[in-house]
């Protein structure tokens, strides 16, 4: 093959000193790093890039997308299920342009990423020049940091302190805008250095141990101690210690949704989901509690509903590496500032045994409420009109909560991460923070690069697969299983179940047609089928998980059903309604 | 020079014991010397509609360390939140906030004004002269003065000499230095010995925890 001989030439890491391009430095790093997969989009100003990849192709896969949103959201669905850093390319003004929507998402959701993006050359910034944007500049408010590159020199340097940005500390996107002539332009390159350091960056705060035994007394003196955790626990990889820490005195533990699948659907400790459509017991609790300890979560307002009576009876323990979280919201009693992996165990040794077997009851009683109001109607439905809960039920059974279930925006959302069971850690993708339609899809593809060995779920509303169903593309050429349950309530349905309960069922504009979904996907050569009664449920979602490759199952559900319970919005969580 | 409050720009200079009351605070940012970085801690004032009064950047005694100073009328709770955010930049190193009765503040202000009428005129020299002006450009035409102060000094003058023929009136950015404790200084050597370390410096606000709050 041709391509060899450049890439020997191109093997720096044995040689002191070798002649680069920049682009070819840049795919060096990479490789330093760790990195094999990069979905992205090419375009004249990142062209030498794509010219160096195509001599890395056999190390470095690269994933073509068919919209750079696809192409984010597919990162972000990697570094979600893989715990890697999330990388993606693409060219300069609207390539660069259309990442933004997933570089918000990801900052909200602190997820790592690199996104690398070329620029017109050095000597035209400023000048109005062909597709050049202030990618900068436009992308500052919604990255972790972002730099721009006009010399290739520096290419190794930034791209290490890139990485090291990305994925320490909360994580968060990083972009790197790379000029054309940084691209082209060849140096003496020395080798990539990994970066662990930066003068001005302290992602791993050392840990108070006052304030660890502070929140050990105040937990040890707590009647009604309630732990609410969130996704610090996966990013932290502190499954194991939490899980240490909730039962080594029984504490009852609820997750935000990006928390989901930390610690199993099926734990005892686990008391369900917090929020505007969590679960009523952790909901009505939080108000009842006497010392809430909030591990690795952010009070979003769509967990805490007002504020000013959220939890106000309680002390909070709030355990967060970003020190900035730490009363932003809530006023906390005692903050620990810290990797919860290392603060956790920390606390657990102070622990001492309690039985809080009574408080637990009080929320498996109210759970019977939910069960017997909301849940059993909405998992066995009495009429003949499928419910999203009882296709996730069946998924269930079906999956026995090892698969990795990615969801788009919307009901269906809501829904999925209510009822579906999760055995294992960073199972559960979805685009908390922003609540980003189209990412779905997407993500899902990218989720399954991350974790190729694991079943992959892509469950949409008919609504946001259309914003970027184009990736069905993606799947057909590159051959990713992904698995797209399309949940058809043939409306925008969460924002119709707003104007239901709020703008007096004046439906404006929720109504929404979709084409023969099926027939789109074999269009793209991806087996599918469509189903409109609960007799064919089972068989269908068997049929659509033993399929050998990508497959996609619409079912056709109730138009007009809504998820309960819900904390309308400027209530209090306990105010949380069940029907 | 007197330091308190300023009287135009902060009518709530006896809040100090009213925490939701807004005053005006200073912020001071000592930064990685970056390009890009003014513009994202002016996005962090914008994104919450926050206006800055004032904003000064300038390098400081070390190398390849900036400083911002920058003013704003706010409520302490949104400034100690904001705070904390600032110093989360990735090339920030460190941020403090202080109420006026903290710092030493100046502001330099230069007056342009009509070289025969400030010779004819001695009215106008006594101006000078009470105010503490310096001369710093003489010509035939113009001359050129200087003073330094609080806003109201430099304002004083300012109105002063407008009856006079004022050609151009400028004014700087305040920029300010903490009274007690021994200042900044100290923190920037010591994050310039430590380099390349990975000692933690201590979160500020996180240190008087104990006394604003109690369990
Ligand atoms: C990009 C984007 N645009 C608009 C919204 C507002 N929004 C939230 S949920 C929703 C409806 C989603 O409808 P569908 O995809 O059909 O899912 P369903 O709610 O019916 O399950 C809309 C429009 C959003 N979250 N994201």
């Amino acid at each position: 093959m041709d391509t060899l001989d450049v890439k020997e030439a191109a093997a720096p890491q044995t040689e002191k000193s070798t002649t680069l391009n920049g682009s070819q430095a840049l795919l060096e790093g990479l490789l330093v790093e760790g990195v094999t997969t990069i979905f992205g989009y090419p375009g004249g100003a990142i062209m030498p890039i794509y010219d160096a990849l195509y001599d890395y192709h056999d190390k470095l896969e690269h994933i073509l997308v068919r919209h750079e949103q696809g192409g984010i959201h597919a990162a972000q669905g990697y570094a979600r299920s893989s715990g890697k850093v999330g990388v993606v390319f693409a060219t300069s003004g609207p390539g660069a342009t259309n990442l933004i929507t997933g570089i918000a998402d990801a900052m909200i959701d602190s997820t790592p990423l690199v996104c690398i993006t070329g620029q017109v050359f050095a000597h035209l910034l400023g000048t109005d020049a062909f597709q050049e944007t202030d990618v900068v500049n436009i992308t500052a408010p919604v990255t972790k940091w972002n730099y721009q590159v006009t010399d290739a020199t520096e290419i190794p340097g930034v791209l290490a302190k890139a990485f090291h940005i990305a994925r320490t500390g909360r994580p968060g996107p990083v972009l790197i805008d790379i000029t054309k002539n940084a691209q082209i332009q060849k140096f003496e390159y020395a080798g990539y250095e990994p970066c662990n350091h930066i003068r001005s960056y302290r992602p791993a705060p050392k840990v108070r141990k006052s304030y660890i035994e502070q929140a050990a007394r105040l937990i040890n003196e707590a009647k009604k101690p309630f732990v609410l955790f969130g996704q610090g626990v996966i990013l932290g990889e502190a499954e194991k210690e939490f899980k240490a820490f909730i039962e080594k005195t029984g504490l009852p533990a609820a997750w935000t949704i990006l928390g989901e699948s930390a610690i199993p659907s099926d734990h005892y400790l686990n008391v369900g989901m917090l929020g505007m459509h969590g679960n009523y017991a952790p909901n009505v609790l939080t108000n009842e509690c006497d010392v809430l300890i909030a591990v690795g979560m952010r009070f979003d307002d769509r967990v805490t509903g007002r504020l000013d009576k959220y939890a106000k009876q309680a002390k909070i323990v709030h355990l967060d590496i970003d020190p900035a979280e730490i009363d932003k919201n809530v006023q906390s009693t005692v903050p620990v500032w810290g990797d919860c992996k290392e603060t956790l165990p920390m606390i657990t040794a102070l622990l001492e045994e309690k039985d809080h077997r009574q408080w637990l009851a009080k929320f498996r009683e109210l759970e019977q409420q939910e069960i017997k109001e909301v849940i059993e109607p909405e998992l066995n439905p009495a009429g003949d009109v499928m419910s999203m809960g009882e296709v996730i039920k069946v998924l269930n059974e079906l999956t026995g909560g090892e698969a990795i279930i990615v969801t788009d925006v919307g009901q269906h959302q809501m829904v999925a991460c209510r009822y579906a069971d999760f055995k294992q850690s960073r199972s559960n993708i979805t685009s908390g923070g922003l609540g980003t339609m189209g990412f779905g899809l997407p993500a899902a593809i990218g989720a399954k690069y991350g974790a190729p060995d694991r079943t992959v779920v892509a469950i949409c509303g008919d609504g946001g697969l259309q914003m970027t169903i184009q990736e069905f593309g993606t799947i057909m050429q590159f051959g990713a299983d992904v698995k797209t349950l399309i949940l058809n309530n043939h409306f925008l349905g969460m924002v119709r179940q707003w104007q239901q309960l709020f703008n007096d069922k004046r439906y404006s504009f929720v109504n929404i047609t979709s084409p023969d979904f099926v027939k789109v996907a074999e269009g793209y050569g991806i087996a599918g089928r469509s189903i409109d009664q609960r007799a064919d449920l089972r068989t269908a979602l068997k049929e659509m998980l033993d399929h050998k490759g990508a497959y996609v199952l619409e079912v056709m559900v109730g138009k007009e059903n809504n998820v309960f319970p819900m904390v309308p919005q400027g209530c209090s969580v306990s105010e949380i309604r069940l029907k | 020079m007197k330091n308190q409050a300023s009287i135009k720009y902060a009518p709530a200079a006896d809040s100090s014991s009213a925490p939701h009351q807004k005053k005006e605070f200073t912020i001071s940012v000592f930064t990685e010397n970056q390009i890009g970085l003014l513009n994202r801690i002016a996005i962090m004032f914008s994104r919450r509609k926050i206006n800055v009064e004032s904003l000064n950047v300038s390098p400081t005694e070390i190398e390849g360390i900036s400083r911002f100073t920058i003013v704003i009328t706010e409520v302490e709770d949104v400034v100690s939140k904001l705070n904390r955010q600032i110093e989360k930049q990735v090339e920030v190193l460190k941020s403090y906030y202080n109420v006026n009765e903290d710092i030493v503040w100046q502001e330099l202000a230069m007056y342009k004004v009509p070289t025969n009428v400030i010779s004819e005129k001695a009215k106008v020299e006594r101006l000078l002269r009470e105010y503490g002006a310096q001369a710093v450009a003489i010509r035939s035409d113009y001359t050129v003065f200087e003073t330094v102060g609080h806003r109201e000094e430099t304002e004083g003058l300012l109105n002063a000499l407008a009856p006079y023929g004022l050609i151009e009136f400028v004014r700087s950015a305040r920029v300010a230095i903490i009274k007690d404790s021994e200042g900044f200084h100290a923190k920037l050597k010591e994050f310039e010995q430590h380099e390349p370390s990975q000692e933690v410096i201590e979160n500020e606000y996180l240190d008087k925890r104990d006394d604003v709050f109690t369990m």
